[in-house]
């Protein structure tokens, strides 16, 4: 599926009108925006808060689950828990570079990220004390991100919507490979299936805010879901998760930790308990458990090697300047 | 919507549809359906303890590789180094295996459940004074030129044996050598271009590389000096005497380190190859203690 072509006219008045005009038919149409595209300073502006806060989220979200790397208990688990992390790590890399389409800059955003002046996903800032976070992060967390990223696959933009098609598949296969994990620990020793229900009740409401807020008190969502770089509201992805998890959570035979959780016969969905959005808010403006501790290992790999990068960057210049 | 629902689907079904996931299930029972058995005229236990050596080196690196995980200079180096550190801990895999297989467990049987594969007793079962592993592996990784000189050096022993290992009598050593070839000659092209980097960047890189080599060096004393195994082992046709890789190990390193602009430090005077027998220092315990504790903590678990 093809744009038509949104060039800036090459002489003459910039009729920005006209330029709007074809952006929102482009965007009616259901077709992509592309980098070289006249776009709205405020689409812009939305999309590179947007991706640079997921790819920090990937970049972040190496270090939970990246703690139990060198402790991993089977060789298998410790091979595909190190893939997982390396795959983050190469989300990250996709996304800054859609972001950059944009005319951001990876050094920038990472400063951005460090000095706090961007935000990650809160969910990273919670610990990870045992074996079964590794499992519950892949089911709970990998599955509430899949949920918010599929429709991410038809966003407007191009390059992001590229970027999360390769994400989205890589995340579906880490969300069964937790749930495998969790599958294997339930049948078990019985400290093991008492570990992997600790895990869910640790994680399953932290997971119910990955959608962010509800719709009522979500400021940007109207402006975002017009532009078609948001499909569904927070609410409606977060029905979603809960009426897909709730059957794995039976198979696997752990209760989530919600008294109120019932299928509601009338409408095949399942109504669940209210969140608790001063935690959200708290986790979210750096007071979570592990806030300050994440940030300072991302600091610390950019500062401790800076002088690594300045010495790839000293070679290449001088071996350009030996070719010239 | 198509696409959404595809995948909506595909996260319903727990089990099986293969064909949706990113890439295939490869990380089960290294071994499945290799043939195992042990060419004539050779002692099981010769063989084991061999596997051990190689496999051991592999193993330690790859926990060193790791402790760079969300530590690198750049994201491309996230990668790159688990790359690096998941061929080393396949590498392990199927050697542990190997040795498993004809019967060298050595005490960690007594510890770990019979549910636990060989390849996880092994690695999570044995006490530091049952490792084969050499110091070269072991040491700790010091800063990120350090890492990458002893990366390099690392990589071009292990290749220079593997490279001959490919004609080993042993089918199942041969097949592992093949494999490991092709992964060990970009983990040392990785290694080498970020030593000519660092030795022809700026003037602390140079430093700081120079500094790498003279702190790896030394650790090259215990290389070359072959076991009573391996000397056994190669007349049989099965395993490589190191001393035989040495003239193509240091031709290597004194070329890399040339154009690198550094300075190629005094090669060590061969010692007696204590790793391979099992003495080691400090190092080693403090790493499997991260290693194994958590499968200790939990012998009859299953992961």
């Amino acid at each position: 599926m093809s744009a038509p072509a949104l060039e800036r006219p090459a002489d003459g008045p910039v009729d920005t009108a006209a330029l709007q005009q074809q952006f929102d038919a482009v965007i009616a149409a259901g077709h992509r925006i592309e980098p070289r595209d006249w776009m709205p300073e405020g689409y812009r502006k939305t999309l590179i808060r947007q991706i640079a806060q997921h790819a920090h989220s990937e970049i972040i979200g190496m270090q939970p689950e990246g703690d139990w790397l060198l402790s991993a208990p089977s060789l298998r688990r410790k091979a595909i828990l190190l893939a997982k992390v390396q795959d983050e790590a190469g989300h990250g890399m996709y996304l800054y570079s859609a972001a950059e389409t944009l005319g951001a800059d990876r050094a920038d955003l990472t400063d951005k990220l460090i000095t706090r002046k961007q935000k990650y996903s809160s969910i990273f800032n919670y610990p990870t004390p045992t074996y079964a976070d590794v499992g519950v992060i892949g089911w709970l967390v990998d599955g509430a991100a899949i949920c918010n990223q599929v429709p991410l696959c038809r966003s407007s933009y191009g390059p992001y919507a590229r970027a999360m098609i390769r994400v989205c598949k890589e995340e579906s296969f880490h969300q069964r490979q937790g749930y495998e994990l969790l599958m294997t620990m339930m049948r078990g020793t019985p400290e093991q299936r008492a570990m992997v229900q600790d895990a869910v009740d640790r994680w399953w409401w932290p997971s119910l805010m990955m959608f962010g807020p509800p719709d009522d008190d979500s400021p940007n969502s109207a402006q975002s879901m017009a532009w078609g770089i948001k499909r569904h509201s927070n609410d409606e992805l977060r029905q979603r998760y809960v009426d897909m998890s709730v059957p794995q959570a039976e198979v696997l035979g752990v209760t989530l930790p919600d008294p109120e959780l019932a299928l509601d016969p009338a409408t095949g969905r399942h109504r669940f308990g209210a969140i608790d959005w001063d935690e959200f808010k708290q986790v979210i403006s750096g007071s979570g458990p592990a806030n300050a501790e994440r940030i300072a290992r991302r600091r610390a790999a950019r500062d401790d090697n800076a002088w690594v990068t300045e010495a790839a960057t000293a070679y290449a210049a001088k071996h350009a300047a030996d070719a010239a | 919507m198509a696409h959404e629902e595809t995948v909506y689907d595909a996260l319903d079904h727990a089990h099986g549809g293969e064909g949706q996931w990113a890439f295939g299930t490869g990380f089960d029972e290294p071994l499945a359906g290799v043939d195992t058995t042990v060419p004539e005229g050779i002692d099981p236990a010769d063989l084991g303890a061999y596997c051990l050596m190689l496999g051991d080196d592999a193993l330690v690196l790859a926990q060193r590789l790791t402790q760079w995980v969300t530590a690198s200079p750049e994201l491309e180096e996230e990668v790159a180094v688990a790359n690096v550190a998941l061929d080393l801990l396949g590498q392990a895999r199927l050697l542990l295996a190997r040795a498993g297989s004809v019967g060298v467990l050595g005490r960690s049987r007594t510890r770990a459940t019979g549910s636990i594969p060989d390849e996880d007793a092994l690695a999570f079962f044995r006490d530091p004074d049952e490792f084969r592993s050499t110091g070269l592996v072991e040491a700790p990784n010091g800063d990120f030129g350090q890492t990458m000189v002893r990366l390099l050096v690392a990589a071009t022993t292990r290749l220079a044996v593997f490279a001959q290992l490919r004609t080993s009598r042993d089918p199942v050593l041969a097949a592992i050598a093949a494999k490991g070839v092709n992964e060990l000659t970009y983990h040392r092209d990785h290694a080498a271009r970020w030593v000519l980097r660092l030795g022809d960047g700026t003037e602390e890189s140079h430093r700081r590389g120079q500094a790498g080599a003279d702190a790896v060096w030394p650790l090259l004393a215990e290389v070359f000096s072959p076991t009573d195994v391996e000397q056994r082992l190669t007349a049989a046709g099965i395993a490589v005497d190191p001393a035989g890789t040495r003239d193509e190990v240091t031709g290597v390193l004194t070329q890399v380190l040339g154009q690198a602009t550094l300075g190629v430090p005094a090669w060590p005077a061969d010692a007696p190859p204590r790793g391979r027998l099992g003495e080691h220092g400090p190092e080693l315990t403090e790493l499997l203690a991260d290693l194994q504790g958590l499968a200790r903590q939990h012998p009859a678990a299953t992961w």
